[in-house]
């Protein structure tokens, strides 16, 4: 770093104000930015997809949108949230931005890269909207073979040409982030001194650079037998389509936990600044993310009990996601002793937070009873995994990442936003929630399949209940634009650390400098060192 | 008592109704989970609210910590406790549940056999007698009754509520589900993999009859024939016998007496003749050739349609105690 000019000492906001500043920008945090915006859009635009779906199972039969426009619908919810939401959410804008200041860097290794793979997301943003705008597609985003390859009429290759564009995005985010944090950390920030929401990103990164390539790799054979027949998955053509889905999940599992250890980084974060604690077990907590992204990568057959697989198969995969289960629950455990003898504020990050943990412990544990071979032939396919899954990437990342973006909120803009609304906003995403999502259990286990336009009759109540929730869930989801554009017009200013927190970003300025650091931060002492409170009044 | 359909909206229920043994063995299973990981998560969350409370900014609780190595003794073993709890839980719900998935994917061997199609969005059935039905299951209450289950485009999900199973349905394979239902009823029967447009609408009803019941809808049915005649009719119309048969000219590999047995293939190998031995030797002829014959046979891809081949397969399945000469 020595060779590069003297640093500039203007916050990074101010460092230019054209568009094109943004757009050819390599700085970090303002690719941060962009990150943030796109993902946005895309959150609504997938969101109004579910809404639209909600709708429609207001009533049994089909009424409001024809079979097809359903089918479309849910694929279409299911690509934007899971690739263009989902997995880009917490480390393509809060990794982005805080990983470089985290460990007390200038910027990430490879800043062209990095600007790099924001166009690839918009260009593989721009496929998926295509062919959104030429008519959708009726796959489910799951693109499961032969339907997808040879009976499906509907824009199958662009959109799975915009899934396998936005991958390479995560394929080098990946690599710049395990760069970073092997080679550009401060002086003295030792592995063990590493936030853990920079232990969680680099879990994910291993991941991203990993399983990615599977899903491009997957998804070239698709278009290849759909647009070529060269025979690979459908067994008309020779191919078999167990294949495609032993390939598909291989990364796709994975890809599950690249939603929700950024998601475990980001409660680290929060609790012990809120609870005034160190994080209970460090160590083990450091642990548990490595160990949930190495056994993630062994447990995609958890996804085909009922496909076909040989039952012994079937039991390994059953085994091994109880296992992948222990490094999360001892997550949760270890947030629960952060609490013990700490100094609680409520602001609004803290409470998303102990909604994420509430909700994501729910979610894990019924995935504990998908995992059970005999309970998931009764409930796989059915609301039951709907339910669980959204408990864990909606109520668990999403939350997450809402905490996010109030706890980062005045250190990224330097404003401050009303902590009532916000809290108010949490409150209103967790009844909304749980209203939405609960019923769903319910639901499963009586036997209603997802993917489903119309329903039998029996099955209304809950499902009237579910879409009233969605609607307050919409509602929460709303009120955070209103707040936070507010606080960016009128929110008083921050201040370099208004929650009092430990971690190098919090000791440059809000918003950070163009080169993060006056001087580059000389680290003598582990994360989460704050003063211990002996009683009250502390 | 068709579970729903014609019913107020308001008589749903939240359990679902159960008509099989192992639908209840699922249950009890299920509602054991639910307990353990209610008593847990309530656990966790009474432990969370408890410290919030207990542990809010500016309460006067006593926050002096034990330092040192007793501190770390102490942290070591809750850690080694809250690894150690739930990994004992979670090997007695695996065996549990394993041993429960084992234990039934085996059928019965006296199960009485029903051929199932898949298709773009119905369900074709076919009982061994030859009497068919479409989206509708008729089974005999108290005996073990077996599918065996074949799609003719695209990954269906045969999903049965009531008996806590299902099982996809693959293309170009055969798969199969079993039960034993207990009492008569009429229940829902699911398409659960998504297959395309109606994917919703293909839902039929599995209907289940005391045994004289329907042994009485068995000889009232529409069969004129079983499939196993509907198979030989089929075996000549689609010239099999041509080749097969005991006049053939060919030099093709004789039917009779093979179910069931192991052939030598050409590569080497062997391979049990079974119902996929013989879909996949009809569909994709040269992928098991039998040792000493040329792959002269050509693909019926395209032209043969599932439930055809399956009374073809039922045909040879007959004659498996038959002696060579028998086709003709």
């Amino acid at each position: 770093m020595s060779t590069l000019a003297l640093p500039s000492r203007d916050n990074y906001l101010d460092n230019g104000f054209s568009l094109w500043s943004w757009l050819s920008s390599i700085d970090h945090k303002r690719i941060a930015i962009l990150y943030a915006i796109s993902i946005t859009l895309f959150f609504f635009i997938g969101g109004a997809a579910a809404t639209l779906m909600r709708l429609e199972l207001i009533t049994p039969t089909g009424d409001l949108v024809s079979a097809e426009t359903y089918n479309k619908l849910f694929t279409m919810h299911g690509v934007i949230m899971v690739w263009f939401f989902l997995i880009p959410s917490i480390p393509s804008t809060f990794g982005n931005f805080l990983v470089p200041l985290m460990i007390g860097a200038r910027d990430l290794a490879f800043p062209r890269l990095n600007l790099a793979s924001w166009y690839l997301y918009v260009a593989g943003g721009l496929f998926t909207v295509g062919a959104l705008i030429a008519g959708g597609v009726d796959t489910g985003w799951t693109f499961y073979t032969p339907f997808s390859t040879m009976f499906s009429n509907t824009h199958v290759i662009a959109d799975a040409a915009g899934v396998f564009v936005v991958g390479f995005s995560s394929i080098l985010t990946g690599l710049n982030f395990i760069v970073t944090i092997h080679k550009m950390r401060a002086p003295g920030m030792t592995w063990f001194r590493l936030p853990l929401f920079v232990w969680s990103m680099y879990a994910t990164a291993i991941i991203f650079v990993l399983a990615t390539p599977v899903l491009a790799m997957t998804l070239f054979l698709l278009a290849i037998e759909r647009f070529a027949g060269v025979g690979v998955f459908d067994p008309a053509l020779g191919g078999d389509p167990l294949l495609f889905q032993h390939l598909f999940w291989f990364y796709s599992h994975p890809a599950v936990y690249v939603m929700i250890l950024p998601a475990m980084g980001v409660a680290s974060e929060i609790i012990t600044c809120f609870a005034r604690r160190n994080v209970f077990a460090y160590r083990s907590m450091a642990f548990a993310v490595l160990a949930i992204a190495i056994i993630g990568f062994l447990v995609w057959g958890h996804h085909m009990f009922v496909s076909g697989q040989s039952i012994y198969a079937g039991m390994v995969f059953s085994i091994l996601t109880f296992l992948v289960a222990i490094p999360s629950a001892i997550k949760v455990f270890n947030w629960t002793a952060t609490l013990y003898k700490g100094s609680i504020r409520f602001d609004a990050p803290m409470l998303y937070l102990l909604g994420f943990v509430a909700l994501f412990t729910i979610g894990g544990m019924t995935g504990l009873i998908l995992a059970s071979l005999a309970l998931d032939v009764h409930l796989h396919d059915t609301y039951f995994v709907i339910a669980h899954f959204h408990y864990i990437m909606v109520g668990g990342a999403v939350m997450a990442f809402l905490g996010a973006v109030h706890f980062w909120w005045p250190k990224i803009t330097g404003r401050l936003y009303s902590d009532r609304w916000a809290r108010f906003a949490a409150i209103v995403v967790f009844v909304g929630f749980n209203l939405t999502f609960f019923p769903q259990f319910i639901l499963g286990y009586l036997g209603m399949p997802r993917r489903y336009h119309e329903y039998p009759a029996q099955f209304q109540v809950l499902n009237v209940l579910s879409s009233a929730g969605a609607s307050v869930l919409a509602i929460g989801y709303l009120l955070p634009l209103f707040y936070l554009y507010w606080s960016l017009r009128y929110g008083p200013r921050a201040g370099p650390n208004p929650w009092g927190a430990k971690g190098l970003e919090w000791q440059t300025s809000s918003p950070p400098p163009v080169d993060n650091f006056a001087t580059i931060p000389i680290v003598t002492e582990a994360p989460y060192q704050y003063a211990p409170v002996e009683s009250g009044h502390g | 008592m068709l579970d729903g359909a014609g019913d107020a909206m308001w008589s749903f229920p939240l359990h679902p109704p159960a008509d099989s043994s192992l639908a209840t063995r699922v249950d009890i299973l299920f509602y054991a989970w639910l307990g353990i990981a209610g008593v847990v998560t309530l656990v966790i969350f009474v432990l969370i609210v408890y410290f919030c409370v207990k542990y809010r900014h500016g309460s006067s609780a006593d926050r002096r910590m034990e330092s040192g190595p007793q501190l770390r003794r102490d942290s070591h073993r809750i850690e080694i406790a809250w690894i150690a709890t739930p990994l004992l839980i979670f090997v007695v719900m695996f065996a549990w549940a394993a041993d429960l998935y084992y234990v039934h994917a085996a059928p019965p061997a006296n199960a009485t056999e029903v051929y199932i199609v898949g298709k773009q969005w119905m369900w074709k059935l076919e009982h061994p007698g030859g009497q068919r039905e479409i989206d509708e299951l008729h089974v005999p209450a108290g005996r073990p009754v077996k599918l065996v289950m074949t799609s003719q485009d695209v990954i269906h999900s045969f999903f049965m509520p009531v008996f806590r199973i299902k099982q996809d349905v693959l293309p170009g394979r055969y798969t199969m589900l079993w039960f034993t239902a207990t009492k008569p009823g009429d229940y829902h029967v699911f398409c659960s993999q998504y297959c395309g447009t109606d994917h919703a609408r293909m839902i039929g009803h599995v209907v289940v009859m005391a045994p004289a019941a329907y042994a009485r809808w068995l000889s009232s049915g529409n069969a004129s024939q079983s499939m196993a005649q509907e198979g030989a009719a089929r075996f000549r119309q689609y010239g099999c016998s041509g080749c097969h048969g005991e006049n053939a000219s060919v030099h093709a590999p004789r039917l009779e007496g093979i179910f069931g047995g192991r052939v030598q293939l050409s590569d080497g190998s062997s391979v049990v003749v079974d119902e996929r031995y013989i879909h996949d030797s009809v569909m994709l002829p040269r992928k098991q050739v039998v040792a000493g014959y040329q792959p002269i046979m050509p693909s019926f891809q395209g032209q043969i349609a599932e439930d055809d081949l399956l009374d073809i397969i039922e045909y040879i399945k007959s004659l498996r105690d038959a002696s060579p000469g028998e086709i003709r």
